[in-house]
């Protein structure tokens, strides 16, 4: 099924300057694997090595940040919509980031 | 462009009141950290509208948007025609300048990050950047609409001239 894609500023040169793109997967792991397909290299910016949702990464379907949802796990219906957002975050020293840093997002 | 971090060349324009309320709300927040945005028209790069954000971390070292503010405010300036001219947060106990942390967060190369730096009572030091690809430079702060208060209890002291006080005014 169509699911509409928003992707953020530091993400559209991978989608031909596209702040919204379609793609398809019953779960948030099928809809980033196809997003990947037809954007390459998009993949890898959101998801780690170990198959992760990268640290620096918000994804949402609808209104519902995938982490409370399963993460990668996350079960999409036709209709809903997938917001990508950089997480915003930081401070005087390191709190759980991961290291790659801005890297990781552009 | 090729701002070095010494020069100050670009400006950061921000008024007053707008100020006075982001410091305000780290002096609220002390000793945590605080953040939040000021929203402006797309493209116009004014920050017009504050918008104090909550800490998710509630930490004195970290800050992070809290998930599902982010996405509603974010989805409020897109309504608007707005976008995030400025996204800021304060140091607690360190100076008001991007720590590795901050610059492999910024996500958002558009905007101004403006850092404030609460760990002294009686002054407030106010710097903006451009974090682009890893890369930081500092910008000018210009206070617009500045008002000279008899009754100034907080200092500011920015980028600029960040050996003398440049504004005074209530906190």
């Amino acid at each position: 099924m169509a699911i509409d894609v928003r992707v953020p500023t530091i993400l559209r040169s991978y989608t031909d300057g596209q702040k919204a793109v379609e793609a398809t997967g019953d779960t948030i792991a099928e809809l980033l694997t196809d997003l990947d397909a037809k954007y390459p290299g998009l993949l890898a910016r959101l998801v780690t090595d170990d198959g992760a949702l990268h640290r620096f990464v918000n994804v949402y379907v609808n209104d519902e940040d995938v982490r409370f949802l399963g993460a990668l796990d996350a079960k999409l219906g036709d209709g809903d919509t997938v917001t990508i957002l950089p997480a915003v975050a930081g401070g005087a020293v390191l709190g759980g980031a991961v290291a790659g840093g801005a890297a990781a997002l552009s | 462009m090729d701002d070095s971090a010494g020069s100050l060349e670009r400006v950061l324009a921000i008024d007053a009141a707008i100020l006075e309320a982001i410091v305000a709300h780290a002096r609220r927040d002390h000793p945590d950290e605080a953040c939040g945005v000021v929203a402006g028209p797309v493209g116009s790069d004014e920050p017009a509208r504050h918008i104090p954000m909550e800490n998710a971390a509630r930490s004195m070292t970290f800050y992070e948007f809290d998930s599902h503010e982010y996405l509603r405010v974010w989805r409020e300036m897109d309504d608007l025609d707005e976008e995030a001219v400025i996204i800021y947060h304060s140091h607690t106990a360190t100076e008001a300048y991007p720590s590795r942390t901050d610059i492999s967060f910024a996500g958002w190369p558009q905007s101004h990050y403006l850092l404030v730096s609460t760990r002294e009572p009686e002054v407030t030091e106010v710097r903006s950047f451009r974090i682009v690809d890893g890369t930081v430079s500092e910008e000018q702060v210009r206070v617009v609409n500045a008002t000279v208060d008899s009754m100034a209890v907080q200092s500011y002291m920015f980028g600029q001239s960040p050996a003398t006080v440049d504004y005074e005014c209530r906190a």
